[in-house]
């Protein structure tokens, strides 16, 4: 199986603290992967180094054969083409309608004329399923609507990559599916590498090939959905059984815990 | 007596520190300010002309009405002050030098330059700061679309162009104020007045004001974008960096204000 994406001994802090810890998983080509994990378990920080937004303390992130923590700004940008990111609340530019938005990377990476960015950009929310939408700002849109739009902005220039950060989070359970599917088609069809970060078991069940889970900045499982299924890691089986985590305070803990010390 | 001077130094290292990254992110916003706005267009990147001008529209003729009104208002209190004290001498044909003279040297840049801090400089701060909240200045980024680029440099070409502008309309209207005032109430003659401005104003005058004002809007917008993208939470921060923007540019303007006119006095 080649790899799209390798990390290597990734390592990040957010001023003192230790967010990431020696971190080597690498994801699938044409496959999709989930990173899991519970809340502050450095899931999204490990997303925002994949795309480039924050560079590690140390370790490499190797795209394509090129260690991007090292890149500068240009080379950077030559590698950031070639994926596309739905952020969590869609980002899409509110300043602009639909159209626009989509329209934008296009206008900013190629040369081509107005008619046929029109064209593709009619395609991308067509694939979305959202025609007849571009004339509307993201303020008319409901939820769903605009991280439908945000993906057909990630789409626009055909990328390579695609990620995905939490993407059923405050949806209903039927947009939810629907973005599900939407992402299974994606692979099926496009062969595209895609990476989604989420916390959601049953949209893990659904689009995930292949299963990163991270525990507190370290890595406490990765392989594919049936091994998931299979593994008896503690921190697994807590997970997938939504089971809480045990209390570990001692009477003598909790006392110290309220006297301030 | 070493933990005093521990506690002294260490007091003045927490103070220090944070002043020191702020000076950093700033440095950084004005360098890609600067090179994305003068030398990349030499290297065939040009700057966004389209969204230029919508902002000089925003900034600049949107604000055309508040200017001319308060500098007409400016100039009739100028006019005003100056008639109370020239009237005991007998002098009161220079209320048209000084009315002339201190609009154009002084009054018409700050003035503008305080209207456009207020109206501007916390649009952008509040602009680019919920932007920053919700994530699409991420976007941008991994669109491949620098930020700087995309948003600041056409609002730093826009004030650069609009705050001179507006400055000229606040020296015409101001001076227009006084002689109002001075031809109805203070009973000049107009043509005297007209004849007195004329003679009293040099080229000298008009061109340091218009420096000024030059200068003031690459101020207001480096301020606004700084406080823009240092939001990091949600939007109680947008609103008080939208503040923080507002008191800054005032404060850096008389600043940059103070360092200018001392610079004309003692070489022009």
């Amino acid at each position: 199986m080649e790899n799209a994406i390798e990390i290597k001994g990734l390592q990040t802090h957010y001023g003192d603290r230790e967010i990431l810890k020696n971190i080597t998983v690498s994801i699938p080509q044409g496959r999709t992967t989930v990173i899991l994990g519970g809340s502050g378990c450095g899931k999204s920080t490990l997303l925002k180094h994949l795309i480039g937004l924050l560079r590690p303390t140390k370790g490499q992130i190797i795209i394509k054969g090129k260690d991007i923590s090292g890149l500068q700004e240009d080379e950077l940008n030559e590698v950031r083409k070639k994926m596309g990111v739905l952020f969590q609340g869609a980002a899409l530019l509110n300043s602009l309608t639909l159209g626009e938005n989509v329209a934008l990377p296009i206008r900013e990476h190629t040369r081509l004329n107005d008619s046929t960015i029109g064209i593709m950009v009619r395609m991308k929310l067509d694939q979305v399923g959202l025609s007849g939408f571009e004339s509307f700002c993201p303020s008319q849109l409901s939820g769903g609507m605009k991280k439908r739009a945000g993906l057909a902005r990630a789409l626009a220039l055909d990328p390579e990559l695609l990620f995905f950060d939490e993407p059923s989070a405050g949806l209903d359970p039927v947009t939810a599916a629907g973005l599900d599917e939407l992402i299974l088609k994606l692979r099926n069809v496009f062969r595209m590498t895609i990476v989604v970060v989420t916390h959601e078991l049953a949209s893990v069940f659904t689009i995930a090939d292949y299963v990163i889970m991270l525990d507190r900045g370290e890595v406490a499982f990765n392989g594919t959905l049936e091994e998931l299924k299979a593994s008896d890691n503690e921190k697994v089986r807590m997970f997938l059984e939504r089971r809480p985590e045990k209390e570990t305070y001692s009477p003598d803990d909790y006392f110290r815990v309220i006297a301030g010390d | 007596m070493s933990s005093i001077v521990e506690g002294f130094f260490g007091a003045v290292g927490r103070m220090a520190l944070p002043l020191r990254r702020d000076v950093h992110d700033a440095a950084k916003i004005i360098n890609s300010a600067f090179y994305w706005s003068f030398i990349s267009p030499l290297k065939g990147r040009p700057i966004r002309f389209r969204a230029s001008i919508s902002e000089m529209v925003k900034a600049g003729y949107n604000s055309v009405p508040i200017v001319a009104t308060i500098s007409l208002f400016v100039g009739i209190i100028l006019a005003l002050q100056a008639a109370y004290q020239l009237k005991r001498v007998g002098a009161l044909i220079y209320v048209a030098n000084l009315v002339g003279v201190s609009l154009t040297r002084e009054l018409g840049p700050i003035m503008t330059a305080i209207i456009v801090s207020g109206r501007s400089g916390s649009a952008f701060a509040a602009e680019i700061g919920s932007m920053k909240a919700a994530e699409e200045i991420d976007a941008l980024t991994t669109m491949g679309i620098n930020p700087v680029r995309y948003l600041v440099v056409p609002k730093l070409v826009a004030l650069m162009v609009m705050v001179p502008a507006l400055t000229v309309l606040a020296d015409l209207i101001g001076i227009f104020g006084g002689f109002l005032l001075a031809t109805t109430a203070v009973g000049l003659h107009p043509y005297s007045y007209f004849q007195q401005t004329v003679n009293a104003l040099l080229i000298k005058d008009v061109f340091t004001g218009l420096l000024k004002a030059w200068a003031f809007g690459i101020v207001i917008t480096l301020v606004g974008a700084y406080q823009g993208f240092k939001v990091e939470g949600g939007a109680e921060e947008v609103g008080r960096r939208t503040t923080a923007s507002v008191v800054t540019s005032i404060f850096l303007v008389i600043i940059v204000d103070l360092f200018f006119t001392s610079l004309f006095y003692f070489f022009t």
